[in-house]
């Protein structure tokens, strides 16, 4: 018997620029690619094409419509945004070894590579060109997801960080992304980044916002870690409050690897981060923390997901954001517990304070465990400032305002103080508080 | 003049009629109590003086050092040298309390014309105070009132009166649930700050309290209004008689 195909979907507009743009990549200078990155991009443009933009009917999209991203026609960059260096210098880290990627190409100029020894740092293109085994790494990441989908059949250029076996890595390794320009863009950078077994390391991701036309930034990270490997990772995003923002990262950690994340969000109309990582690896241990600052009528999602596969690992969740205007943020924490993994221990915790009478949150813990030997514990607290604690601080002398900032410091502080590169913390302690000003100032 | 003058004080929490009419005069280097039986309102007058919003006032009005108390907000009373130590302190996790007590210190002197004290001369100023009411560095560098024990607050709230050395003290149910250690602590902090241009009032359930600092004036709270005032007899008188006989002094009234 025939089997009837489903009537396909009216493309929406979206879809079909994003494939003209690829076909016109592929012709163009996508075209010099090794023939395997050639057939992971054909393998992913057709599994974008059959996925097409998540809708809300999707359970895993239900709060979060990106129907503003599917509904424009964005282009390929060409070039980088045209103060991309002032960017960079505003959020560069003293010390640090940098990456940088304007609109998500490798810019030698502006990276100051340098790294010490054990550490390999640079372009991906030119890893790709040179064949380096690390690329084998690449593609991690399931193209069942559409926008992982999307960027790797764009996949091109990016970051590479390679860590050698027992280095352990001094200065951080930050990796700026620079985004935007006067058209409407559309980026898909990559990173890519493995570390060696008993390798130690801290990296930084910072997005940046060009000014310009909304444009729409859907990196994909991809980590290994080793065996007994530790990575301090920070997902810092500070786009234009006009960007869309989708950031897709994948870990997978070997035995006894840690891996610990913070995760600041103050920029971006609609963001997404889909955080996934898989303990492969007994007694691995993830720490996923976050923290986001939304305010206007912009839209924040977390998606985590932390897979258990195997005994005796541990993970611990802490989402923390703060909501403010007409801002709706959604967090899905997913935990799995593979039938194997007895002895897992996860913890998952997620806060909001709203500010304002018509922020909204979604929060939805997902736990599906399937040993029966496990600690799985999930909470969530969502609410306003404690009028008391308020009052407590105002009736010693602080006025309204102080009060207030101090208890907004203290519950953003417990995120922040977990960010183990100074100069970024720092940054991001006082860029918080400069939007906070600009959100409660207009409370009164 | 008086330092503070309350006339035919109303106010209202939750819909409900709490004070009912209180009138009160306080000088400088006088130490006044406030007595009476669960519900009379005692630490709605308490709470009441330092501003707290949950509590509205109705009528009657309140002049601090010839200024409307009433007119201003609870960090404005507090900067004019109002204290009110807590009788439920707030736990407040991350925040410092050394470092919102140096916010505190700093709010106050700039109001004041002060120069802003840096961290140096801050803590100088903290280790005597902290000494004196034995709270060590421990407490100081712990998150405000977190993980504190019943005792170690009240002992905090003492120690915060201490480092602001407020003009007016109001101290709301200081000594309920302290043992009698704690008690004494509390009570020594409270008379080594006796000054002839400061004043308390200091607001009690029991007696006892008055052992040790020993009030000029004590006054009785009933349903709302203060029925007796008195000198410090009235409240051995109550330790004898309790509040019983209220009810038909109420009655009489």
């Amino acid at each position: 018997m025939p089997t009837t195909e489903p009537l396909a979907p009216v493309m929406p507009p979206g879809v079909a620029a994003v494939l003209a743009e690829h076909a016109r990549f592929l012709k163009g200078r996508g075209a010099a690619a090794p023939p395997w990155l050639q057939e992971l991009r054909a393998r992913a443009v057709d599994r974008f094409t059959a996925l097409g933009y998540p809708t809300v009917r999707q359970e895993e999209w239900r709060f979060t419509s990106v129907a503003p991203i599917a509904e424009t026609a964005f282009r390929l960059a060409e070039s980088g945004p045209t103060n991309a260096r002032e960017l960079v210098e505003r959020v560069a880290i003293p010390g640090a070894v940098r990456i940088v990627l304007l609109n998500g190409r490798f810019s030698p100029e502006l990276s100051r590579l340098e790294p010490p020894s054990g550490v390999v740092v640079g372009s991906l293109a030119r890893a790709v060109a040179d064949a380096r085994p690390e690329c084998a790494h690449l593609g991690q990441a399931s193209v069942d997801a559409p926008f992982v989908a999307l960027n790797t059949a764009f996949v091109e250029d990016g970051a590479l960080v390679t860590v050698r076996k027992n280095a352990l890595v001094e200065p951080p390794i930050h990796v700026i992304f620079v985004n935007g320009d006067a058209e409407a863009l559309m980026i898909h950078p990559r990173a890519l980044i493995a570390l060696g077994a008993n390798s130690q390391a801290s990296l930084a991701q910072t997005f940046v916002g060009g000014a310009g036309r909304a444009h729409f930034t859907n990196s994909v990270t991809e980590v290994a870690l080793g065996e007994n490997a530790v990575l301090d990772y920070v997902h810092d995003q500070r786009e234009t409050d006009e960007a869309f923002h989708m950031a897709s990262l994948h870990v997978a950690a070997d035995r006894s690897a840690t891996f610990r994340a913070r995760t600041v969000t103050l920029g971006g109309r609609l963001v997404r981060n889909d955080f996934m990582a898989v303990l492969g690896g007994e007694g691995a241990h993830c720490t996923l923390d976050g923290c986001y600052l939304v305010d206007g009528a912009r839209l924040v999602d977390n998606h985590t997901t932390i897979d258990h596969a195997v005994p005796n690992c541990t993970s611990h969740e802490l989402y923390k954001g703060i909501l403010d205007g007409r801002a709706k943020a959604v967090f899905n924490g997913r935990i799995i517990v593979r039938e194997d993994a007895q002895k897992t221990d996860a913890k998952q915790t997620n806060r909001a304070l709203l500010l304002s009478d018509e922020a909204t949150i979604n929060s939805n813990p997902q736990l599906e465990i399937f040993a029966d030997d496990v600690k799985c514990t999930h909470g969530a607290a969502i609410g306003q400032l404690d009028e008391e604690a308020l009052f407590y601080l105002r009736a010693r002398g602080l006025t309204e305002k102080d009060a207030r900032d101090m208890l907004i410091h203290a519950y953003a502080g417990e995120i922040l103080e977990g960010i183990p590169i100074e100069a970024l913390r720092g940054q991001l302690e006082r860029e918080l508080f400069v939007q906070l000003d600009r959100d409660l100032a207009d409370h009164r | 003049m008086s330092l503070l003058d309350v006339t035919n004080l109303q106010v209202r929490a939750e819909d409900k009629q709490i004070l009912r009419g209180v009138s009160l005069s306080v000088n400088p280097g006088e130490v006044h109590a406030i007595m009476g039986p669960n519900g009379s309102g005692k630490s709605t007058f308490a709470r009441a003086l330092a501003g707290h919003p949950g509590y509205e006032v109705t009528d009657g009005a309140v002049t601090y050092r010839g200024k409307d108390l009433l007119d201003m907000s609870p960090d404005e009373r507090a900067r004019e040298g109002v204290f009110m130590a807590f009788q439920y302190p707030v736990e407040i996790p991350g925040v410092n309390n050394a470092y919102f007590l140096k916010a505190a210190v700093n709010a106050k002197r700039r109001h004041q014309g002060l120069e802003e004290l840096d961290a140096m001369d801050f803590m100088a100023l903290i280790r005597e105070k902290a000494k004196l009411l034995q709270v060590d560095e421990g407490m100081l560098q712990r998150s405000v009132n977190e993980g504190f024990s019943g005792g170690e607050k009240k002992r905090n709230e003492i120690f915060h009166m201490a480092v602001l050395e407020p003009t007016l003290a109001v101290l709301d149910e200081t000594d309920s649930g302290l043992d009698i250690d704690a008690l004494k602590i509390v009570a020594h902090g409270v008379n080594a700050m006796r000054a002839p241009d400061r004043a308390f009032i200091v607001v009690t359930h029991y007696q006892r309290l008055l052992n040790y600092i020993v009030p000029d004036f004590v006054h009785v709270l009933s349903e709302g209004k203060l029925v007796r005032s008195g000198g410090r007899e009235l409240a051995l008188e109550l330790e004898e008689k309790g509040y019983g006989w209220l009810e038909t002094a109420g009655a009489r009234s």
